[in-house]
């Protein structure tokens, strides 16, 4: 198990390393390392490999919300059954149960705001058992998942010290 | 006035200039080189310790501090240290704060030193060193350690270079340039002779946190050993806070004091911000430091492993950032090889030879590189490799 979460660490700070690089660095043969990940693969633990992208410098408008919804949970099935109902939605990247205030926080993406605005009016309000919503719209992404959007750090030490 | 050369005095010049100095100024006129070439961490100071320094400017901490340095990092380096290589240091007496490893270094060899005493040096080793040595007025004796045993010291080696007027041993394990460390055994197997001989021990741990399969022993937690050690250490390394010069000496309050003297002349105080950063790294950074510690081991088994694939011999160090593969089997020299790789592979390494000229047909490695930089390098490397050897 122990090779598998530093396996883990590392394909979570790069999707696209290789097996031969992760041999290297955990002094393994590329066959352990492979037949891991396709393990880890089969098990669900790994679900898929993502990019994290800055649309902003594509030129691509990209406006996503995060939004707290209030719920009535169900006998016997508590929160589970309304938040799948919710997570099946395309606009929908991700859905939490929150402790606090509001029971499940959904992040919403969508080209315009109008989009995201309709789809919590039409679509997530209108739900059974969602009581209410407020939406918050993101202004500007600092930072997500590790990532620092801004500039890239450069590195800034003399060549040979 | 024409050159004032003349006027340098005779011990400055005659001094050589820095291997690295010169191989430094090679490559600077080089772009988009990849470097290998660097001897400090690739971590920018973790950013709590940057911000409790910011937090310390804001109310105003623009002072000197005490000669010896403030007491509440004099008592986490005391607990640290405790820890750490479990010799008990008094933060009052026993600890000094400096403007890094090499200022401690420099102000421990000038308050022992009598001139013609010698020092003796296990080579290759940090380029600072012997200057250091001669500019106390005293003599470097270079002790010879070999790759055939990993670049430790050996009692052998040591034993014959000792005269009537060696005083200092300078250790510096885990070492720069070649990642090797002492075990327990092996500075076991040496304090007979340093008793025997009166000998002051010098240990430069700046490396000790980077120490992998294993813990750092240091010479000063050996039975008979502690108050004739002085141990240097500081937080560039492992806290990767290289640019805010904050070393320490921990030792026999005797030695302390004298060291104390020259730096309240010379120093006044180290830097109050790097001091205030110091205490929060070691409060509060010792988790981050060894997530730090973490990563440089997989490099160093990326960098090892990739060495290994393009037929480089390199033992495998067990510590520091640094690896020390031979380039002997290309037939070129250490400088050659660095040129060449330099100049028809854009990347660069240091020649072993910087060091001393134990580290003949060797090139420093540093590791603290991205993955993609080390990867690359190395495989630039295996193609001079290749040419060389089929020449």
């Amino acid at each position: 198990m122990e090779l598998k979460v530093r396996i883990l660490e590392l394909l979570e700070r790069d999707a696209r390393v290789s097996t031969k690089t992760l041999a290297n660095m955990l002094d393994e043969n590329e066959e352990v390392i492979a037949k891991a990940i396709e393990e880890m693969e089969k098990d669900k633990i790994i679900l898929g490999y993502g990019t994290i992208i800055n649309w902003e410098n594509v030129g691509v408008d990209e406006v996503s919300a995060m939004i707290d919804v209030k719920v009535t949970p169900e006998r016997e099935k508590g929160f589970n059954a309304i938040a799948e109902r919710i997570q099946h939605f395309p606009e929908v990247r991700c859905v939490y149960l929150m402790s606090g205030t509001y029971d499940l926080s959904v992040v919403v993406g969508g080209r315009t705001m109008k989009e995201v605005a309709r789809f919590v009016s039409h679509k997530l309000s209108t739900l059974e058992h969602v009581q209410s919503t407020v939406t918050h719209f993101v202004l500007k992404r600092y930072k997500q998942d590790n990532f620092i959007f801004g500039e890239a750090e450069v590195d800034k030490r003399l060549v040979v010290s | 006035m024409g050159g004032m050369d003349s006027y340098v005095s005779k011990r400055v010049r005659d001094l050589p200039p820095s291997g690295i100095r010169k191989f430094f100024d090679l490559v600077s006129q080089s772009e988009g080189v990849i470097s290998l070439g660097v001897g400090e961490p690739d971590f920018v100071t973790p950013w709590h310790v940057r911000e409790a320094c910011l937090y310390s400017l804001e109310r105003g901490y623009t002072m000197y501090t005490s000669n010896s340095g403030l007491p509440e990092l004099r008592e986490e380096i005391a607990m640290y240290e405790k820890q750490k290589i479990g010799v008990d240091y008094d933060p009052g007496q026993g600890i000094l704060i400096t403007v890094g490893v090499s200022e401690a270094t420099d102000i421990a060899l000038r308050a022992l030193l009598e001139p013609g005493d010698e020092v003796l040096i296990p080579n290759p080793c940090f380029v600072s060193y012997a200057p250091g040595t001669e500019l106390a007025y005293g003599t470097a004796v270079p002790v010879e350690t070999f790759v055939e045993d990993e670049y430790r010291l050996r009692p052998d080696c040591l034993a014959a270079r000792i005269t009537p007027r060696s005083k200092i041993l300078l250790l510096s394990y885990p070492s720069n340039p070649t990642g090797a460390i002492m075990t327990k055994p092996d500075l076991e197997a040496l304090v007979d002779i340093i008793i025997k001989n009166d000998l002051i021990v010098i240990t430069d741990e700046i490396y000790s946190e980077l120490t992998y399969n294993g813990k750092h022993v240091s010479i000063a937690s050996l039975p008979g050993m502690k108050d004739r050690t002085l141990v240097l250490d500081g937080f560039s390394k492992a806290f990767a806070m290289t640019g805010w010069r904050i070393g320490y000496a921990c030792g026999h309050p005797d030695i302390i004091l004298a060291m104390t003297k020259i730096h309240q002349y010379t120093i006044m105080c180290a830097p109050i911000m790097g001091q205030k950063a110091a205490i929060e790294a070691l409060r509060n950074g010792q988790d981050e430091m060894r997530k730090m510690v973490e990563d440089y081991n997989y490099r160093r088994r990326l960098m090892l492993n990739g060495f290994h694939q393009i037929g480089l011999d390199c033992f495998e160090p067990k510590g520091a950032f640094y690896c020390f593969p031979s380039i002997r089997g290309t037939g070129l020299t250490s400088e050659e090889f660095c040129e060449k790789l330099l100049f028809e592979e854009n990347v660069a390494v240091v020649p072993g030879n910087a060091f001393g000229g134990c580290g003949e047909g060797f090139i420093r490695c540093c590791y603290a590189a991205s993955v993609a930089n080390i990867e690359e390098a190395v495989e630039r490397m295996g193609r001079l490799v290749i040419r060389q050897k089929g020449t």
